[in-house]
């Protein structure tokens, strides 16, 4: 079991940090669905949302305990069980809000794509954590991490879930990059990249065209995600400096912003606690992120920094995306913000990341 | 293995992490710098925003493409209407008083209104609820006037689709219908909304995705009673592409007025590419009628009416096609050899087979003829024999290599297959063998033989020009608002009569003596001055009796054909015709094929560009927006 000494280098103070995030999830999403006039619909979403949490900790508990280097063992097997489950959403899945995202069991709704993007982390780390070290990586060497990505990007892809599809593929970059890749063929897969975009582009039928159009420029859409943007930006703007009070969100109250607690939650918390309260928010998500470089930073482990590196970069660009996002910077696109939004998956996937970070943090000294 | 903890490398991955890092915090001071500049900056406006709660949506309509004429005549257009609806959130507090009101500009019952116009919450009370649709220009004008008296009602301009010709090609053209869920969840028509009207029938149906335009929307900010202050956001629409069709509205006009009285089918082709130039079907409908939604009452007297006014007769009715189903016979008795130019036979009036007589229409028989003379005068007899010699399997072979059984292929929905039987077609089908005696009623196209007068016009189209079949053509070509071709049709040759060019001369030599013969049947659809070719048939819907001709009851008759192509030498127009229960090929359809060729061909050069229709202009471009 666990080694008492383990427990000596568990960083509990991040663990503070981890709660005072959910908390505050946790009461802006009970802002957001408590507002709705009557009949609110998603009321019963926040006792939902509490149980989430929970079992995003357990979850978190148990992905602290085990050494995290079994990993490196379990990284294939556990990226095709998730291939499977996302090959089962495509044939079975659940078809809601325009997309089939969800795998119904028993009483879980299942979205695969959220605890994809754990398992490229993990499989991209086992493979870069083998490479010999120092040297620039070439073409080849990068054959097997593209196809790793783009497949379940694809999958994912055509639910349509674009949003987690190009998360996937950042943070695919990002870790790539951190690899070390030669500048040779950095700038060539840049081009080929480039070459091959008008030729997919071509490939794509007019509506298809259309859609992504609309999704890369939200603008043209002014009744649809453009109002959304410019909702949402109200909302944000009309929190001024210290808010307009916990449950007095009048955006909210209206239901003017789209999709409130889950994509647009941060509008929520933006106009209800003003600049104060979201700088903050942003604080608090600038110290996790931090800390997870902290993590990379001391462990000695490769597949650990890879690890490390990969959770960290999930995190952060879905804190970017999302607020970016909901302050008109960035396309809408389905992320949501981790510990904070709504999403019983989303929230066991977070709790997956933090807790593999917690596990190579602690075992960062070896006690063989 | 473990070269990573090498000592001297760890500084690279340190070394690019702090660089991550630094980006991570770049970042995020971006996003706290947005921020504050959202909240701190534009920040009152903002709040005012949020308070008035004054932001709404507007969609602008794009206008649906054109759908017109080879020569331009406009047969769809768009046209603006006014439609009122209700914002509950801009009425004040008096939403009943606003309902008495709006009654009374409109002259309506307010019962009609008062049940939506009510208080609403939440975000319901930003939609727009709709009152009345097509409020016409007088009640535009009194509400505009009156506007301030009457808060939270607003007037919405729309494009309704408009038919300026009316009835014109109506099946052709076809017409539009609110979508419906199904058709919303299918993913065809990833773009349309609830509510959206998209293509039924026709043409408005299969090129849906090049008229359909792309509808553009604004934000607007709005006062206290729901006027319009400012526009924050302007969405331009995208106009649909408009559609030319192959038809030739004069001729298509021409040929719903020949069939005016009747129930029936015209099509008329260009053999030289497969443009159909006329495809015409009687009785017809307006499809105005279903802009905004079909009356009950007019949705029965179609769907009751004893001839079918919603069914397009030109490809989706099946007639056995008659005498003039001896073109086939013809063709494949000759080419398979069981008879040569010179071979005759005795007509005595009736071919004793299997313990019956079968019939010649001619009752004191045609002597001896040989196959141009039994085309010509239309001989059973000949043609009872020729069957026999080539046997059903044969026979069958030849009229579906000529394309009859099959559909053409044409843009329209629901085309109907006919039917050409075969000894195993019957087996499958019924389970008994074929009779000998069921040949002869197929080779004068009798018995199970069915063909829609549009596999009938491109046959006569096929034999017109050499023995290409081609691939019939409604749209010529499709283009934007701005006149930009985006597509256009060329000739498709889809294969050739299976028979050579001697064997064709001798039968179209047949058809020439029908018409311009001394006895031939079809004589009433010759001109002076072009040589028609052609061929007559009378297909029975009730077996015909033996004995006394009577007079049967007028849906007992027999279907009138005829079938012909014009000029003789190089022919410009196929045509076929069909009358419902018309009796005689030679009288009641030879006449309007006549009348067709005679519209086509003796026109004055470039007169199809002027005639007809308002001009194209007055359609291009949408109305504008209050």
């Amino acid at each position: 079991m666990l080694d008492r000494r383990l427990l000596h280098h568990f960083d509990w103070e991040i663990l503070l940090l981890v709660f005072a995030l959910g908390g505050i999830g946790l009461a802006s999403v009970y802002s957001a669905v408590t507002a709705d006039p009557p009949p609110a619909p998603f009321r019963g979403l926040f006792a939902k949302q509490i149980l989430w949490f929970g079992l995003g900790m357990l979850v978190m508990t148990a992905a602290v305990v085990f050494p995290y280097r079994h990993l490196d063992r379990l990284a294939y097997p556990l990226y095709l069980g998730c291939l499977f489950l996302l090959a089962a959403v495509i044939l079975y899945g659940k078809f809601a809000g325009g997309s089939r995202r969800w795998l119904v069991l028993g009483p879980l709704h299942l979205q695969p794509s959220e605890l994809f993007k754990v398992a490229v982390v993990i499989v991209l780390a086992r493979y870069y954590s083998r490479l010999p070290v120092g040297q620039p990586l070439c073409f080849r060497d990068l054959v097997r991490p593209v196809l790793l990505t783009a497949i379940p990007c694809a999958l994912i892809a055509v639910q349509p879930d674009l949003g987690t599809a190009c998360l996937i593929g950042l943070v695919a970059a990002t870790l790539t990059l951190f690899a070390g890749v030669a500048w040779r063929t950095l700038l060539a897969g840049a081009a080929l990249l480039a070459a091959l975009l008008p030729l997919g582009w071509s490939l794509l039928k007019e509506y298809q065209k259309q859609r992504i159009l609309t999704f890369l420029n939200p603008d043209q859409d002014p009744l649809g995600a453009g109002y959304h943007i410019i909702q949402s930006k109200i909302a944000i703007g009309s929190g001024l400096l210290t808010g307009k009070g916990y449950l007095q969100g009048t955006q909210n109250a209206l239901s003017f912003l789209p999709e409130e607690h889950t994509d647009f939650i941060f509008s929520v918390l933006a106009e209800e606690w003003g600049a104060l309260g979201s700088l903050a928010v942003l604080g608090l998500f600038l110290l996790l992120v931090l800390w997870g470089g902290s993590v990379a930073y001391r462990s000695r482990d490769p597949f650990g920094v890879f690890l490390a590196v990969g959770l960290t970069a999930l995190i952060a660009w879905q804190v970017v995306i999302n607020v970016g996002m909901t302050m008109g910077l960035l396309p809408v696109v389905g992320v949501p913000l981790p510990l904070v939004s709504y999403g019983g998956s989303s929230t066991v996937a977070v709790a997956i990341c933090l807790g593999l970070l917690f596990n190579v943090s602690m075992r960062r000294v070896h006690y063989e | 293995m473990k070269r990573f903890l090498d000592p001297t490398e760890p500084e690279t991955f340190r070394r690019r992490l702090l660089l991550f890092l630094a980006a991570a915090v770049a970042a995020f001071v971006l996003l706290a710098m947005r921020l504050l500049y959202l909240q701190l900056v534009l920040g009152e406006e903002y709040l005012r925003l949020s308070l008035n709660n004054s932001i709404r949506l507007q969609p602008i309509d794009a206008p649906r493409g054109l759908i017109l004429d080879r020569h331009g005549t406009v047969l769809a257009a768009n046209r603006p209407s006014f439609d009122v609806s209700f914002t509950a959130r801009d009425a004040g507090g008096d939403p009943e008083r606003v309902a008495f009101e709006l009654a009374r500009r409109l002259e309506i019952p307010e019962e009609d209104l008062l049940g939506k116009v009510r208080p609403l919450r939440g975000l319901a009370a930003f939609r727009p609820v709709l009152l009345r649709q097509d409020i016409g220009r007088d009640a535009l004008a009194v509400i505009e006037a009156r506007k301030v008296d009457m808060p939270g009602v607003s007037v919405q301009v729309r494009l309704r689709r408009q038919y300026p010709q009316g009835a014109l090609a109506a099946h052709v053209v076809g017409h539009l219908g609110e979508i419906t869920g199904e058709e919303l969840k299918s993913g065809t028509w990833p773009l349309a909304r609830g509510g959206d009207f998209i293509g039924k029938t026709g043409i408005e149906r299969a090129y849906e995705s090049f008229l359909r335009g792309e509808a553009g929307g604004r934000q607007v900010e709005v006062n206290a009673s729901g006027q319009v202050m400012r526009v924050l956001q302007t969405v331009s629409p995208r106009p649909g592409k408009n559609v030319v069709l192959t038809l030739d509205a004069r001729l298509q006009r021409r040929a719903e007025e020949l069939l005016e009285e009747v129930a029936g089918a015209a099509v008329a082709v260009d053999p030289a590419t497969g443009a159909v130039l006329a495809l015409a079907s009687s009785p017809g409908f307006d499809p105005n009628a279903f802009v905004g939604g079909v009356r009950p009452e007019q949705w029965e007297s179609w769907t009751g009416h004893p001839h079918r006014p919603l069914e397009n007769k030109a490809l989706q009715g099946e007639y056995p096609p008659g005498s003039t189903f001896k073109i086939v016979t013809a063709l494949a008795a000759l080419e398979e050899k069981v008879i040569d130019e010179a071979t005759t036979f005795d007509c005595e009036g009736f071919l004793p087979f299997a313990g019956r007589d079968f019939r010649c229409w001619k009752k004191e028989g045609h002597g001896r003829v040989d196959v141009r003379r039994a085309i010509a005068e239309s001989c059973d007899v000949f043609f009872y024999r020729v069957g026999l010699r080539l046997g059903i399997d044969r026979l069958a072979w030849y009229a579906k290599a000529m394309g009859l059984g099959a559909r053409t292929g044409i843009d329209l929905e629901n085309e109907a297959h006919g039917l050409i039987p075969s000894a195993a077609w019957k087996k499958k089908r019924f389970g008994v063998p074929w009779q000998e005696g069921e040949t002869l009623s197929v080779a004068i196209g009798q018995g199970y033989v069915v063909a829609t007068p549009l596999q009938m016009a491109l046959l006569t189209a096929a034999v017109a020009d050499g023995g290409v079949r081609r691939r019939p053509q409604l749209v010529s070509r499709v283009e934007t608002a701005e006149g930009e071709v985006v597509w256009e049709a060329e000739p498709v040759e889809i294969g050739r009569l299976p028979v050579g060019p001697r064997t064709l001369a001798i039968v179209r030599q047949g058809l020439w003596a029908a018409v311009n013969g001394e006895r031939g049947t079809a004589r009433r659809a010759a001109l002076s001055d072009i040589e028609v070719a052609g061929k007559t048939g009378t297909s029975q819907v009730v077996g015909r009796r033996e004995g006394l001709e009577e007079v049967l009851p007028l849906h007992l008759r027999p279907h009138a054909w005829f079938v012909c192509f014009a000029p003789f030498h190089s022919p410009r127009i196929a045509i076929a015709v069909v009358v419902e229960n018309g009796e005689h090929g030679s009288s009641a359809a030879g006449p309007i094929a006549r009348e067709l060729v005679k519209t086509y061909l003796r026109r004055e050069p470039g007169e199809g560009k002027t005639a007809a229709g308002p001009p194209l202009q007055a359609f291009l471009r949408p109305p504008g927006h209050p």
